[in-house]
C-alpha cells in the first residue's frame, strides 16, 4: 500500500512539473533572462509550492510520528558552510546553460526528449564523479 | 524590465506549484520523507537497502507522469521543450547539475520547496544561490556571448 501512495505522489509531482511548465527549458530560461523579456511564471511555481508546503511540513512540526508509523527524517544539517554554497552555485550554472534542474529532466526524458535523456546521463555521471572526490577527500 | 506578457502562464504555473507542494507535503506527513530529486537519486545510486524502495516507487511515478498526462490534460497545458543548448552544452550542464546538487545536498525540489516550507535558511541560501547564478548565466549566454 505505501508503494501505490509513493507511486500517486511522484505522478502528482512529475504532473505538477508538467503542468507548470518546468519541464521546458525555454521556460525555465525565460524566466532567468532577467535583461530580456523576462517570463514570471516560474515565481508562481515556487510561490505555489511553499504556500501548500508550508501548511503540510507547518502540521508535521506539531506530530511526532508519520501516518505510516515511521518517524519523520527531518533534515539533520542546518549550518550553512561552503559545500552548500559552492555546489549551490555550480548547480545554478548548469541550470541555466540547459534550462533542466533534476527533476524535470527526468520527466522530460520520460517524455522521450533526447537531449533529456543525455542530460540525465551527464548529470548521472556528475553524481558518481562527486562521490570519487568526496571518497579522495576522507 | 520588459515582461513576456506572451508566454506568461500564472495560472498553469500556480496550479502546476500547488500539484508540487500538494506531493511534498503528504510524502513528509505520510512517510517521513523529504521530497528530494538529489537525495532520491543519490538513495538509488548508493543503495541502503531498506531506504531504497520508497525512491523506487516515487521514481516510477514520475517516469509515468508524461504518459498519463496524454491522457488526463488538455494538449495546450503542456508545452513541449524547447531546448536551446547544443549537445555538448547540455552534457556539460548535467555533470555541473549532477555535481552541484551532491555537493550542495540538494536541488529545486529538497532546497527549494521543501527547504523553503521548512523556514530552513541553509535551503534558502542554497535556493539564492542558484537562482543566483542562474540568472548570471543566462544574463551570459543570451546577452553576452
Amino acid at each position: 500500500m505505501q508503494r501505490v501512495i509513493e507511486f500517486m505522489l511522484g505522478l502528482t509531482f512529475g504532473l505538477g512539473l508538467l503542468i507548470s511548465g518546468m519541464t521546458d527549458p525555454g521556460k525555465v530560461q525565460g524566466f532567468l533572462d532577467l535583461a530580456g523579456a523576462w517570463d514570471p511564471s516560474l515565481a508562481f511555481v515556487m510561490g505555489g509550492g511553499v504556500m501548500v508546503g508550508l501548511l503540510g511540513f507547518g502540521l508535521a512540526k506539531k506530530k511526532v510520528i508519520s501516518f505510516s508509523g515511521t518517524p519523520f527524517h527531518w533534515p539533520e544539517t542546518a549550518h550553512i558552510d561552503r559545500p552548500l554554497v559552492l555546489g549551490s552555485l555550480m548547480f545554478g550554472i548548469g541550470w541555466g546553460l540547459a534550462g533542466f534542474c533534476p527533476g524535470p529532466a527526468l520527466v522530460a526524458m520520460a517524455a522521450g526528449n533526447d537531449k533529456a535523456l543525455v542530460f540525465v546521463l551527464a548529470m548521472l555521471g556528475g553524481m558518481v564523479l562527486f562521490d570519487r572526490f568526496k571518497k579522495r577527500d576522507n | 524590465m520588459q515582461i513576456d506578457w506572451l508566454n506568461f502562464t500564472p495560472w498553469p504555473a500556480l496550479l502546476g506549484g500547488i500539484l508540487l507542494g500538494i506531493a511534498a507535503s503528504i510524502l513528509f506527513l505520510n512517510s517521513g520523507r523529504i521530497l528530494g530529486i538529489t537525495g532520491i537519486l543519490e538513495g538509488l545510486l548508493t543503495p541502503k537497502s531498506s531506504d531504497s524502495p520508497w525512491r523506487f516507487s516515487f521514481l516510477l511515478g514520475i517516469f509515468a507522469a508524461p504518459l498519463v498526462a496524454k491522457f488526463i490534460l488538455p494538449a495546450n497545458l503542456l508545452s513541449p521543450p524547447r531546448i536551446d543548448a547544443n549537445w555538448i552544452t547540455v552534457v556539460a550542464a548535467g555533470l555541473l547539475v549532477g555535481f552541484g546538487t551532491r555537493w550542495g545536498a540538494g536541488c529545486t525540489s529538497g532546497h527549494g520547496i521543501c527547504g523553503l516550507s521548512r523556514l530552513s535558511v541553509r535551503s534558502l541560501v542554497a535556493t539564492l544561490s542558484f537562482m543566483g547564478t542562474g540568472f548570471i548565466t543566462v544574463f551570459v549566454i543570451r546577452h553576452l556571448l
